[in-house]
């Protein structure tokens, strides 16, 4: 640290000591961290991928249709039907790919939506604080006194459970909470002096929240989209779980679980065929588990250092 | 602080024990952990402290005095770790010593002050159960209790000693019930009452405002000097030390520059780079005189919400020459600054700049009007876009206002970034990647890129170390000569102020006390604030406090601020 | 008045301007329905007499906020009006009012949330608490790891596993938690004892790590720091130091895991059959059996609200700033 020692008269503001870094590119940054990362990072990231692989090939790789109907229900597990089938004898192990498709393609849309409503409308806010702030605010915290997934079951009684429906009414409940992270981090950058700047520079407010707002809020944002698609992957899986999410035939992990879950009473006769139902729920649990462990390491690294 | 006789006194007591030094610490070695590895804080520093006598550590930010000061109560904090040299209090090896040994010292041989007395009391508890605890606890520990005196009575003795109104009930408050001058008094309360051999005060007064230093200052040495207490000092403030320390030492970048006894280090110092600490303070500007006046804030009132922060202001700025606001925290000079800029529309009264009223609110001025006024900023970490590059920084003014092609306008870059004397390796860089002086250029070369008329500097040293705060004020007046640019310079430094400004105005509570010529307002006769907040400001010479003391013994309201 | 006083009753105000805006966007939701909702309700065959009954019955015909004032002062008296349910398009009607179908039900809900509560409360603060006191130990670490995996794991997922073992492999527990009101208190605990444990497992992995996250932050304070050097001992800085300015957080904590737990309670009680009102809600929003629909929202927002209510106040009774205004 103390290489450089100004003589007295010799002051020199360019030697002044500071905290130099060779430059990289953006891909050997990301090469670098990526060799850094923890083992519980890189088997998130690796079962991220895997399950975007088979879900984007999913028709490829299952070996029968998601709808397709055989003549026994409830088939043991065998070479015919790797899994067996289900109550009507579809084959379970396409119904989980398709699954993963449909559940995976489902949540995303959402998270999509909920962070496209939430974050605009919780920079607008952090940006107003006036009447405008106040009034998304207000609304916010009467919608999040509503427990989500009470509110969910009640709006969906209401509209009935259509995909569409399932999307809209759980990425506006969702948003409140974007809307609250949104506003609180834009909140703190808002107030920095380099804002400031901009403002009495002149600037528009478009090129105010684009330049100077958005890169400082990404990373916490980045990590939050994470969290959040766990969280409404969880909330369509227990809603489909419950009956009142995605409909047959469409093949959907939650309500796999709870079509199955009789054989689970059947342990002792047929042990492979009780673990049927616990299949889609650890595909659930498997993913949420993989994204929670690549935001923790996000996280983590994103707070250690203050650049990128 | 102490008299030489006090020394020879403390020198004997010490002889007649096994040991000579109550603290002797050698080739300390500490580390922190940061990035996921340890870097070194402190390297191979010395330190021994007699009985009775005050070292001031001193050195810039980084330079780990604090960590030093920790260090010889044993403590390290969380993060940090001690990994080499020897530290003995006492003849007791802390380094060895196992976490209930030191818990027997701590709190009771040696004892804290720290920085941040709102931060460091805890928030449920009264004052005075805080003020006994480790006397208590001290007094449990040991069949030898303080002979049976009760600590309450002298907890309220303390009080009394360090000039706390109200002694008897003052221990009955909340922390949050008393101000931040009291609660630094109280601190040191706590840490005198369970009578310790040693006291660390970590820049105690740091966060106070000059006038309320004063009087924590005196407090705290004389209760040190009652009690006879070893004390090791911490601070950045080279006059402050002067005033409390025996012997001084100075630390940069966790290694011993040199050590004296104050006078000696004050009036021959040996080192180059405590040399240039000691020279930051001579520089002094020439003031002169211009009747073109380039800005004027004419009555002025403004508010936050229904709190009134400036009442009737009246501030001119002559063109080519720099004007110091000076005053204490809430005085209303940054809400001044405000207001010229426009983020807080004045409820009466004119800005007029070059001959027009400039409109109220932001929105309403023109980009011509935005351009000929800039601002740099306190904290230049906070004043830049952390990821945008130093040529994006610099080069947005240029596109925005004067709208130059791409080569016109890397040729402008190249040409501010030399005027701020740097080069164009910094070009890509980020400003996580400079230092503090160098972002303070940066945001400086920012604001000249707008080939501004005025320039609002708003405490633009005050977060720098000393040196490169000289620097920047340097720069600074170079680039006034050569653009004949107005200042408008925000401070509370006195020093600052005699080395920039050419007129001062002195502002209080929202009112302006007193504006004129430099040479005017700092010369006698004064109006009483003047008077009191010039004569606050800590001077190097080490019987400064003692002879302010003596001229405003009968001015008691000082003391108790 | 005291300022602790004026802060309380803001608060408790907010809480009912919260709750009256709640029960107005739930009631709402109503007029929300497409037109053709009676014939729905009442099957294809119903005439048209019977279906403008129901309109009228519904009070559909009368202004909005008429009906919500109506509607609200019924509700606070525990009446939510007649389910949709045991109708038919002859105009017969066999149905039952809500609150008979709601009160037992709640009941049971309460029974299996405070027994879970009574267990998982206690045991998430104290393996909170030693997380925190022994950062970075191995035994944290591991906590830590454990929890984050329940977290992310869906509650039928939990409960299935513990179905598979404690019920079928071996069978211990029943894997149907079926009760009703004539069921002694000894039976009940233990036919609930699985639906009880899977909320614990899910809601001290939640509260643990609430828990540890609060104490390490308090921990970081430089009072803790000055108590430290003040030569207090470990117990000494937990109870005198960190305690007393603890209950806002762990009462933050709390309040937001029982709100939790209030939510888990809908799937748990699906898995296991349990007759409480989450269930009652799931088959209600199945059938589209609005007024119980309503009722459910409303006692669930209701609970959530007043959770969080009582955790500000704690909050606000236990501040020092406000306790000795100055």
């Amino acid at each position: 640290m103390s290489e450089q020692e100004p003589s007295a008269g010799g002051y020199s503001a360019a030697a002044e000591v500071a905290f130099k870094r060779t430059r990289r590119s953006r891909f050997e940054r990301l090469r670098i961290e990526l060799g850094k990362a923890s083992f519980s990072a890189w088997f998130g990231m690796l079962v991220v991928f895997c399950y975007m692989v088979v879900a984007l090939l999913a028709p490829f790789l299952a070996p029968y249709g998601e709808a397709e109907i055989f003549p026994t229900p409830f088939a043991p597990w065998g070479d015919e039907h790797r899994f067996g089938t289900d109550q009507i004898g579809r084959d379970i192990l396409s119904r989980l790919i398709y699954g993963a498709r449909n559940t995976m393609g489902i949540a995303l849309v959402t998270t999509l939506l909920s962070f496209l409503i939430g974050g605009t409308l919780g920079l607008i806010a952090a940006i107003n604080r006036g009447w405008i702030d106040q009034i998304f605010s207000r609304f916010v915290d009467v919608l999040m006194a509503i427990p989500s997934l009470i509110f969910a079951l009640m709006l969906l009684s209401i509209f009935g459970s259509t995909i569409a429906s399932l999307i809209i009414i759980i990425a506006i409940l969702d948003s409140t909470r974007v809307f609250r992270l949104t506003r609180s981090v834009a909140i703190n950058v808002v107030v920095m002096d380099y804002v400031e700047a901009a403002r009495l520079r002149g600037e528009k407010i478009g090129w105010v929240m684009r330049r100077e707002i958005l890169p400082n809020i990404m990373p916490p944002m980045i990590a939050e989209f994470g969290l959040r698609f766990s969280f409404v992957f969880l909330t369509i899986a227990a809603l489909s779980f419950l009956g009142v999410g995605i409909q047959p035939p469409t093949a959907d992990w939650g309500s796999m679980v709870r079509e199955n879950a009789s054989l689970i009473q059947f342990a002792k006769y047929d042990f492979k065929s009780a673990l049927t139902p616990l299949l889609p729920a650890a595909a659930i649990a498997l993913l949420t588990v993989a994204v929670n462990f690549i935001v923790d390491w996000f996280l983590h690294r994103s707070s250690g250092l203050h650049d990128e | 602080m102490m008299s030489s006789a006090d020394n020879v006194v403390a020198d004997t007591v010490s002889n007649t024990m096994d040991n000579e030094y109550l603290v002797d610490m050698r080739g300390v070695h500490i580390e922190g952990f940061s990035d996921e590895q340890w870097h070194p804080i402190i390297n191979g520093v010395d330190l021994q402290l007699k009985r009775g006598q005050v070292m001031g550590l001193i050195g810039e930010s980084g330079a780990g005095k604090s960590t030093l000061g920790l260090a010889a109560m044993g403590f390290a904090r969380a993060g940090c770790r001690i990994c080499g040299g020897s530290i003995h209090f006492d003849g007791i090896d802390l380094l060895s010593a196992t976490d209930a040994e030191k818990r027997k010292l701590w709190g009771g041989r040696m004892t804290y002050v720290a920085q941040s007395a709102a931060a460091a009391f805890n928030p449920a508890h009264r004052l005075i159960d805080q003020t006994i605890e480790s006397a208590t606890r001290a007094g449990a520990r040991s069949d030898t209790s303080s002979g049976g005196m009760n600590l309450h009575e002298d907890a309220v003795e303390l009080y009394r000693a360090l000039k706390l109104p109200d002694p008897e009930n003052i221990g009955q408050r909340y922390p949050h019930q008393v101000s931040g001058g009291q609660l630094q008094r109280v601190m040191t309360a706590m840490a005198m009452s369970p009578r310790p051999d040693l006291i660390v005060f970590d820049e105690p007064t740091t966060a106070l405002d000059v006038t309320t230093q004063v009087g924590v200052l005196a407090a705290m040495r004389e209760i040190v000097d009652t009690y006879n207490t070893a004390a090791i000092y911490i601070t950045h403030d080279l006059a402050v030390v002067a005033q409390m320390a025996d012997v001084i030492k100075v630390l940069r970048y966790g290694e011993e520059v040199e050590q004296a006894q104050t006078r000696e280090m004050l009036s021959s110092p040996k080192e180059a780079y405590t040399r240039s600490l000691w020279s930051v303070r001579s520089l002094e500007k020439q003031e002169a005189k211009n009747d073109d006046e380039i800005l004027r804030l004419e009555n002025i009132d403004a508010a936050y919400g229904k709190t009134k922060v400036l009442h009737d202001v009246s501030i001119s700025v002559p063109r080519g020459k720099t004007v110091a606001v000076v005053g204490e925290s809430g005085s209303g000079k940054s809400t001044a600054a405000r207001v010229i800029t426009g983020l807080l529309p004045q409820l009466g009264g004119d800005v007029i700049f070059n001959g027009e009223s400039l409109p109220v609110a932001l929105a309403n001025r023109s980009t011509a009007q935005l351009q000929k006024i800039q601002m740099i900023y306190q904290m230049a970490d906070t004043a830049m876009n952390p990821r945008h590059t130093i040529e994006e920084i610099i080069g947005r003014p240029i596109d925005f206002y004067l709208g130059l092609n791409k080569s016109e306008r890397e040729q402008r870059v190249y040409e501010l970034l030399k005027m701020i004397e740097l080069d164009e390796t910094f070009l890509d860089r980020l400003p996580s990647e400079l230092s503090g002086g160098q972002k303070q250029r940066v945001c400086i070369a920012r604001a000249l890129a707008a080939e501004p008329e005025l320039i609002i500097c708003d405490e633009v040293t005050s977060a720098l170390d000393q040196i490169v705060q000289e620097g920047i004020l340097k720069l600074l007046l170079k680039l006034q000569q050569e653009f004949n640019i107005s200042y408008l310079f925000i401070t509370h430094d006195i020093a600052t102020v005699k080395a920039i400004a050419d007129q001062i105005v002195v502002m209080f509570d929202g009112k302006v006390v007193e504006q004129g010529m430099k040479s005017e307002i700092l010369n006698p006769p004064h109006p009483e604030y003047t008077q009191l907040l010039l004569s606050s400001v800590p001077e190097m010479d080490p019987d400064w406090l003692t002879r302010l003391l003596n001229e405003q013994s009968d001015r008691a309201e000082i003391m108790n601020r | 008045m005291h300022p602790v006083l004026t802060t309380v009753l803001k608060r408790v105000g907010l809480g009912v301007v919260t709750l009256i805006m709640v029960s107005a966007i739930i009631f709402s939701s109503v007029s929300l329905l497409p037109g053709d909702f009676g014939e729905s309700v009442l099957g294809q065959a119903a005439t048209e007499e019977t279906v403008a009954a129901f309109r009228r019955e519904l009070g559909l015909d009368e202004p909005a906020i008429k009906r919500y004032f109506n509607w609200l002062g019924a509700a606070v008296k525990g009446d939510f009006g007649t389910s949709f349910s045991g109708r038919s398009a002859s105009g017969v009607d066999r149905s039952r009012s809500v609150a008979s179908l709601v009160g037992p039900r709640l009941y049971n809900t309460l029974f299996l949330a405070g027994i879970t509560a009574l267990v998982a409360v206690p045991l998430a603060l104290i393996l909170g608490l030693t997380a925190a006191l022994y950062r970075n130990s191995f035994y944290d670490r591991s906590v830590n790891a454990v929890t984050l995996t329940t977290i992310a794991t869906p509650e039928f997922f939990v409960a299935y596993i513990l179905i598979l073992l404690l019920s079928s492999l071996w069978p211990i527990f029943p894997s149907l938690a079926n009760i009703d009101a004539s069921t002694p208190l000894g039976e009940r605990l233990y036919r609930i004892t699985l639906p009880a444990l899977t909320l614990t497992l899910v809601i001290v992995a939640h509260m643990m790590r609430m828990t540890r996250a609060a104490i390490i932050n308090l921990l970081a304070s430089p009072y803790i720091e000055m108590a430290r050097l003040k030569g207090a001992s470990r117990s000494e800085i937990i109870l005198k130091h960190a305690l007393p300015n603890a209950w806002a957080p762990i009462a933050t904590v709390i309040a937001f895991n029982l709100a939790f737990l209030v939510v888990g309670v809908v799937v748990v009680e699906v898995v296991f059959v349990y007759p409480g009102i989450g269930q009652l809600m799931v088959d209600a929003v199945t059938t589209r059996d609005i007024p119980v629909v309503q009722a459910c929202a409303l006692i669930f927002a209701a609970t959530y609200i007043i959770l969080n209510l009582i955790a500000d106040i704690i909050g606000i009774v236990s501040n020092p700033r406000l306790l000795h205004p100055r």
